[in-house]
């Protein structure tokens, strides 16, 4: 800014509109204003019109009995359970369902993105196929589609589809063998988690020995070796302590085993099948993000491909990736919410519909719902801003 | 020793690096990894091409009137032209579809004559697109002048509502996101701060959850007696989402715009205002459109969510038919055809916007 010259000098001082500090305290002042005004026009309205309703505003209605049942529940509900409860049920289903729809589609979505760079034309062509279908059609309707006129066009139980008569799909679900855990089994976890803490070990050690010497050994496979083969040794070694429950057709209905419900299995495909599309467009370009003389200069360096791609390109691509990787994540937990569409008891569902419409609270239900979701995109984006600051690039 | 005075004729390149055969091996079967990849590729095609093309074209029925006109054997198109006119105007007076396609036309000449680079006077085209058009459609649609029939909003639906859905929200939330956007970037501490606040917001719950907010709480909040059309309230939940995140495409647009632009333009003694219209803004809108395109896509199919809240949008009519007693048994066509249109639609516009990036994008070609 260069100097202010004295106010003598110009004449009359100038009016205050046009002093900029003083222009933007009166703007944020007025905005300060309307948006206490609009805040209260709203609330003075809503308190009349709840008053004409008869409906008490409040949180006590979360201990007062539900009175209805929910399709899955990962905890003990039943319909003298509260409604504190649902959204406890709801939010676990939310959660659950988002979890292992972030996995598939993390599973797809990578595999078609590498396929989509493949130099087989066939395959690149098969991938972008995938692609532009999937993420072209609404996520509602792909909902639809394998809710209604797939899992809703299976047959009934007595003619389900089976694998090996362990495995049953029918209208009513998909049925699993449930593993029964007898006495004896408790060494197995353990096991796995002392495997875990030698991998780990071992991959320090194998680092800081290479830094030191040059000389490694290939960690990855004794890792993998570690990890599932001492829990297997015990498992051999202690004589098998697992019995399977497989569902047995009982009737007209399959009991025992696990069951999956099928507006979980149509929900579940859907997202991740939706979502794997764009995070295969994102690694895809994350990938061709890194120039082509990072590779060629890690070639020349007469790195073996094998090493390129670990030490050159994937860690440069990661740092493309992940940020947009992230943002879909929270994606496919806010489209979780279109579970309400097929009856899936997800939070939306159970709490934002079914307690909703039994209480009237609208206000105190949809705040509470809205803010489940704002409190996990905070998380979410501040993990991201932590992983950002992480890895961005230290240039000169 | 023999002296060549001819120039050898030019032989062909040899037979396997040139041609269809050539191109096979270099793009298919490179090596016996490619070769298995290749296989599987092909039999995948097979496997799930047989079967659709089968189901979709060669069993299937495409006249007829009723079910008994369907053999079963494929696919039924018949109740997709059974109810074709529903699936597009809704439930839309028939004398009446006159309207619908007037507008469907004009809003085809003016989205065609901005997409088509050649053609001139794309400022005032714009201006009209978004200015006027929604007010000549509105009057045109509702009716009540000019001797029209009203035709109330919950006789609006197919994809015709789904298209009033997309282009209003866009059309409402363009200024609101330009202003979000400046907001967030201003020096003022409490403007930025309400901007930051309300863009997070909306972007951080469901679009779902906001229409049910708009279905349920915005009548709470109007005062006693007074009563919002259901359209409306959805229109104003879809804005409210969209101009969200088209704050954040406009901000990525400003922000590419290089600081000495702005300094220029205000050592040349433009106000705030003059600055961002005539300088920063003209050159950032052109750079977000690729951005504000992809965020119209994921509207456009957002939209559907509507259903939910009881208006028959072009997947709310289709879900609609598929219970009717008279054509029970249907959902797979329903679903395609819906898929289908909706396909058309986002497949095009994403391309569209991949030929703008690629022309706005130069030089970093690999």
């Amino acid at each position: 800014m260069s100097v202010r010259p004295k106010a003598h000098t110009l004449g009359p001082k100038p009016p205050f509109w046009r002093d900029r500090a003083k222009r933007a305290l009166l703007f944020q002042v007025l905005l300060i204003a309307a948006v206490a005004a609009f805040l209260l026009y709203i609330i003075g309205n809503t308190q009349d019109n709840l008053a004409a309703r008869g409906i008490t505003t409040g949180f006590g209605f979360l201990d007062r009995t539900a009175g209805f049942g929910i399709g899955q529940s990962l905890i003990e509900y039943s319909s003298q359970s509260t409604y504190g409860r649902t959204f406890v049920v709801g939010l676990l289903n939310t959660l659950l369902v988002s979890a292992l729809g972030v996995i598939a589609a993390t599973i797809i979505g990578f595999i078609v993105g590498i396929a989509r760079l493949s130099p087989n034309w066939l395959i690149a062509r098969l991938a972008s196929g995938y692609i532009e279908i999937f993420r072209n059609i609404p996520l509602l309707l792909q909902i639809f589609f394998w809710y209604f006129a797939v899992l809703r066009a299976m047959p009934a139980a007595r003619d389900s589809y089976s694998l090996g008569e362990v495995i049953f799909l029918n209208v009513r679900g998909l049925y699993l063998p449930e593993p029964l855990f007898e006495s004896g089994f408790g060494l197995i976890p353990l096991t796995f988690v002392v495997a875990i803490v030698a991998s780990i070990a071992l991959v320090i050690w194998n680092k800081r020995r290479h830094e030191a010497t040059g000389k490694r050994l290939p960690a990855g496979w004794i890792s993998l070796a570690l990890i599932l083969g001492l829990p297997m040794l015990v498992l051999v070694a202690t004589g098998v302590p697992v019995t399977w429950d497989v569902p047995e057709l009982r009737g007209f209905n399959f009991r025992g085993g696990i069951t999956i419900i099928p507006e979980f299995l149509a929900l579940w495909l859907a997202l991740s099948i939706y979502t794997a599309s764009f995070i295969a467009e994102i690694v895809r370009s994350g990938i061709q993000a890194i120039p082509h003389g990072q590779t060629e200069a890690a070639q020349a360096l007469s790195l073996p491909q094998k090493l390129v791609l670990r030490l050159v390109v994937v860690p440069q691509a990661l740092r493309v990736i992940i940020p947009p990787l992230t943002s879909q994540y929270l994606n496919l937990i806010k489209n979780s919410s279109l579970a309400t569409a097929i009856g899936y008891p997800d939070l939306v569902s159970v709490f934002a519909g079914t307690t909703l419409n039994q209480t009237g609270q609208a206000i105190e239900v949809i705040s509470m719902t809205m803010a489940v979701y704002l409190i996990i995109s905070l998380l979410v984006s501040m993990f991201m801003n932590w992983f950002n600051a992480r890895v961005a690039l230290v240039e000169r | 020793m023999t002296v060549q005075h001819k120039m050898i004729e030019a032989r062909p390149a040899p037979g396997n690096t040139v041609g269809p055969i050539a191109w096979l091996r270099i793009n298919l079967f490179s090596g016996p990894v490619n070769t298995v990849f290749t296989l599987l590729g092909l039999y995948l095609l097979y496997v799930l091409l047989t079967p659709t093309i089968q189901w979709a074209f060669i069993n299937a029925d495409w006249v007829g009137t009723s079910r008994d006109d369907c053999s079963r054997e494929g696919a039924c198109w018949v109740f997709v032209n059974a109810r074709l006119t529903q699936f597009i105007y809704g439930l839309y007076p028939r004398t009446e579809l006159w309207r619908v396609n007037i507008v469907f036309a004009t809003f085809a000449v003016l989205i065609a004559w901005l997409a088509i680079p050649r053609l001139p006077l794309k400022r005032w085209v714009a201006l009209a697109t978004l200015v006027a058009f929604p007010v000549f459609a509105f009057f045109l649609l509702y009716g009540g002048y000019f001797g029209l029939r009203v035709v109330e909003t919950h006789r609006w639906g197919g994809l015709m509502l789904t298209l009033i859905l997309a282009v209003v929200g866009m059309v409402a939330a363009l200024p609101i996101g330009i202003l979000l956007a400046l907001g967030r970037r201003s020096q003022m501490p409490i403007v930025k701060s309400f901007c930051v606040v309300f863009i997070e917001f909306w972007r951080g719950v469901p679009l779902i959850t906001i229409l049910f907010m708009a279905s349920v709480m915005l009548p709470l909040f109007l005062p006693t007696g007074v009563s919002v059309d259901r359209l409306v309230r959805a229109l104003i939940g879809i804005t409210l989402f969209q101009s969200a995140y088209m704050a954040e495409v406009i901000r990525g647009g400003l922000q590419a715009i290089p600081r000495g632009q702005e300094e220029a333009a205000a050592a040349l003694g433009m106000g705030y205002w003059m600055r961002m219209g005539l300088i920063v803004l003209p050159q950032a809108l052109k750079m977000m459109i690729p951005g504000i395109v992809n965020t119209f896509i994921s509207l456009f199919k957002d939209t559907t969510l509507v259903m939910i809240i009881g208006l028959f949008d072009l997947l709310g009519i289709v879900q609609a038919a598929l219970s009717d007693s008279r054509w029970l048994g249907f959902a797979l066509e329903g679903y395609v055809f819906a898929a289908f249109m909706f396909w058309i639609f986002c497949f095009s516009m994403s391309r569209y916007s991949q030929y703008l990036e690629r022309k706005l994008h130069t030089g970093h070609k690999r």
